[in-house]
């Protein structure tokens, strides 16, 4: 499987709703899963999920994969993988020129 | 919104004027952030940070209110000329507090980067523990930590 790259802001848009959070979380238990399944485990309309399923699907969050009449909604990890990984190695960055800011302003 | 934001802060046993230096003296960031740093500290003067293994990365100073304030912005890719449009906003505040000062530092506007191609070792889809414990660590900073 290939990964376009997305744009950061297209999946911190789809991340920030808890709705898409709590959909991800399901699609997290079972690999994958049918609007009408989710819905079913949400109090939340499938219509509303199909339309949250297109937002993750643009941010590169989830693919979609036909069986016969059914659509599945699939998740592609690496794209949450790597959006999550650039802001821990950023932050751990900060602490570590913090903490050698501290060490030479406080030197002697 | 701060979806996209690091932030960070530190308390430091030195006056604020001290910390300021450190923050903003061509000398210390050289010691503290790089290998090499040149800052002419005047809003939109120019800045870069040099690393013997990775390059120089550009910058452009925004704000300078000794000794309270000073941020950057700083482009997300070495060894190219300054593009605000790749480029993410560091901002520092420094606050006294006794003798001391407490310096915090955020980073933010990581939403107009592009998305570094996902690295090669695939998660499996059905390898979700891991990714379930990547979306709560993701959130944890999606709100502000």
């Amino acid at each position: 499987m290939t990964v376009e790259s997305g744009h950061l802001d297209e999946v911190f848009v789809a991340l920030a709703d808890p709705t898409r959070r709590s959909i991800l979380a399901v699609l997290g238990e079972h690999g994958q899963a049918t609007a009408t399944k989710v819905a079913d485990r949400l109090p939340v309309s499938r219509q509303a999920i199909v339309k949250h399923f297109a937002v993750l699907e643009h941010a590169g969050l989830v693919r979609r994969v036909r069986h016969g009449r059914d659509v599945n909604y699939v998740l592609r990890p690496e794209t949450l993988t790597s959006t999550s990984r650039l802001l821990a190695a950023m932050a751990s960055e900060w602490d570590r020129r913090l903490a050698a800011i501290k060490r030479i302003a406080e030197g002697t | 919104m701060s979806e996209d934001t690091v932030i960070r802060e530190i308390v430091v046993k030195a006056p604020i004027e001290r910390v300021w230096e450190v923050l903003t003296d061509p000398k210390h960031v050289a010691a503290w952030f790089g290998h090499t740093a040149e800052i002419d500290l005047r809003t939109g003067g120019a800045m870069a940070v040099g690393w013997e293994e990775h390059g120089t990365v550009n910058a452009r100073v925004e704000v300078v209110e000794q000794p309270t304030r000073f941020a950057y912005r700083w482009n997300f890719l070495n060894n190219a000329p300054f593009d605000e449009a790749s480029s993410t906003l560091v901002d520092f505040t420094l606050a006294a507090e006794g003798g001391a000062t407490r310096l915090r530092v955020v980073e933010s506007g990581f939403t107009a980067l592009p998305l570094p191609a996902a690295e090669q070792e695939h998660h499996r889809t059905e390898n979700t523990k891991g990714w379930v414990a990547e979306l709560d660590e993701l959130k944890d900073y999606a709100e502000g930590l």
